[in-house]
């Protein structure tokens, strides 16, 4: 355990080394307020609800979050530094995990400075705060999902922008997988996959929790969907290290 | 005593190349073994092996009695290891980037500081502590590896081309160095510089397409040619016939 928060320990410093960590913060702020006041009509629904907000997390970190994980992989193989950091006496997995935490801290903490949303809607009204954490567990599970998918592309590629291209296509695949576009597609085509579509799909879950509800299904959805990418990218790791 | 490195059959294989073929030798403790041979010989292979981050197609070798397959994480313990070209993450400092690797070495409280103040110690790196290392020259970004491969005192040491791209004094430096360590260390370097073998090897092994053409002290090598000049040893060794030479 220890080992995994030396790793990453190192890796969160390095977002904040280098113009990625206020580029990120600052683009992901911005998007959210004015798609939030703007685009979500947050004052004209006259709600104390930060629904608005929440309905765009999926879309802004379908974006954002394979832009943070494309380097996690793709630049150490590029750097040679992959050789470095697996012939130190860790595991593959405790460098996976160490990685993939440290883009989670990084991305809880650009949600955490969204505050100001919580501060201006209690001012405004009187809302279920209630609500509105489990809306951010939701996003930060969310996040989660992402990144973990977005860390297993970027093993496969020695280049950042393949890396960000994959990462995007296939959160956008379980980003999308309960829209009826997909559904219903598959109703007609390929009913029996039509379910397992929806059930697999993240914004699906997500709905749940904006909803204040938070069910253990809906955890242990998160857990193991985080817990098969971390494994893929831990055999893509091992596979192609040296590539 | 058993020695502190064994090879027993290394091969690895790409697809249908051979990169390295059935590799076996020991190195034991106060040998300083150059480890020679033309660019794609396998030398990089080999040590990536010993290191852990390539697995062996066939063989195994063994660091201070831990297999590297079996028990990588023991073997990679007590290794010291440079990779070739002394990859380091360019944003980070000097101090940061040492203290992380005592960090994961398992190091706590101040004996993070006294290993690392060693390491620096040793490889003359108290000028640029507080540099990232993106700004430092290539001499320097080599000695932050050699730090790193230093820093928790390991038994054996395996350096891919340690001087690489060193001036001439940070050369004699860096040999300094580790001719002080050979005595309680098996040491294995990498290198193209053949008057290196000469000044810091005690023994010498020269690889071509993967398989071992010749291990011997620099002495033994250099009087398997009338000129008696390593070079001209190593031209004779590792240059196919005219006969052997595949198409490309």
């Amino acid at each position: 355990m220890r080992t995994i928060l030396v790793v990453a320990r190192r890796e969160l410093g390095a977002y904040f080394a280098t113009p990625v960590a206020p580029v990120f913060i600052v683009i992901f702020l911005a998007l959210q307020g004015v798609l939030t006041f703007n685009l979500g009509n947050f004052f004209e629904r006259n709600q104390a609800d930060l629904a608005p907000f929440f309905n765009f997390i999926p879309w802004v970190f379908l974006l954002l979050v394979p832009a943070i994980t494309m380097r996690l992989w793709a630049e150490e193989r590029r750097l040679g530094t992959i050789e470095l950091l697996l012939t130190l006496p860790i595991t593959q997995a405790q460098a996976v995990l160490g990685k993939f935490l440290a883009a989670w801290a990084f991305c809880a903490i650009a949600l955490a400075l969204t505050f100001p949303f919580v501060l201006t809607i209690n001012y405004l009204g009187r809302p279920d705060n209630g609500v509105i954490a489990s809306g951010y567990l939701g996003a930060l599970l969310v996040a989660g999902a992402f990144l973990s998918i977005g860390a297993a592309m970027s093993a496969t590629t020695k280049n950042q922008v393949i890396a960000f291209v994959l990462g995007v296509a296939v959160c956008f695949v379980f980003a999308v997988a309960s829209y009826p576009l997909v559904t219903d597609f598959l109703t007609r085509n390929v009913p029996a996959l039509a379910e397992t579509a929806r059930r697999l799909s993240v914004s699906e879950r997500f709905l749940a929790f904006t909803r204040g509800v938070i069910s253990l299904r809906d955890l242990l959805y998160f857990a193991s969907f985080i817990g098969f990418w971390l494994y893929l990218n831990t055999v893509i790791v091992e596979h192609r290290k040296a590539d | 005593m058993a020695a502190l490195i064994e090879i027993e059959g290394l091969t690895k294989r790409f697809g249908t190349f051979t990169a390295v073929d059935n590799l076996s030798f020991n190195v034991a403790r106060g040998e300083v073994l150059g480890f020679l041979g033309p660019n794609g010989a396998g030398k990089s292979t080999t040590m990536r092996m010993l290191a852990g981050f390539m697995t062996p197609s066939a063989g195994t070798a063994r660091i201070c009695g831990h297999d590297v397959v079996e028990a990588s994480l023991a073997a990679r313990r007590t290794l010291g290891f440079l990779p070739e070209g002394a990859p380091t993450w360019p944003e980070m400092t000097v101090r940061g980037f040492l203290t992380f690797v005592a960090r994961i070495r398992g190091f706590r409280g101040g004996e993070i500081a006294a290993r690392v103040d060693h390491a620096v110690a040793l490889t003359s790196l108290s000028g640029v502590l507080l540099q990232p290392v993106e700004t430092l020259s290539k001499g320097f970004k080599r000695r932050v590896g050699l730090a790193q491969a230093l820093l928790h005192d390991p038994p054996v040491l395996i350096l891919d081309e340690p001087t690489d791209g060193l001036d001439p004094n940070q050369k004699h430096e860096v040999r300094t160095l580790i001719r002080a360590m050979a005595a309680e260390k098996a040491i294995v370097i990498s290198t193209h510089i053949l008057e290196e073998v000469d000044a810091v090897c005690t023994r010498a092994i020269v690889i071509a397409a993967g398989r071992v053409v010749a291990d011997g002290t620099p002495a033994e090598l250099e009087a398997r040619h009338p000129s008696h000049k390593l070079d001209d040893v190593f031209r004779d060794l590792t240059q196919p016939r005219p006969s052997e030479v595949e198409p490309v």
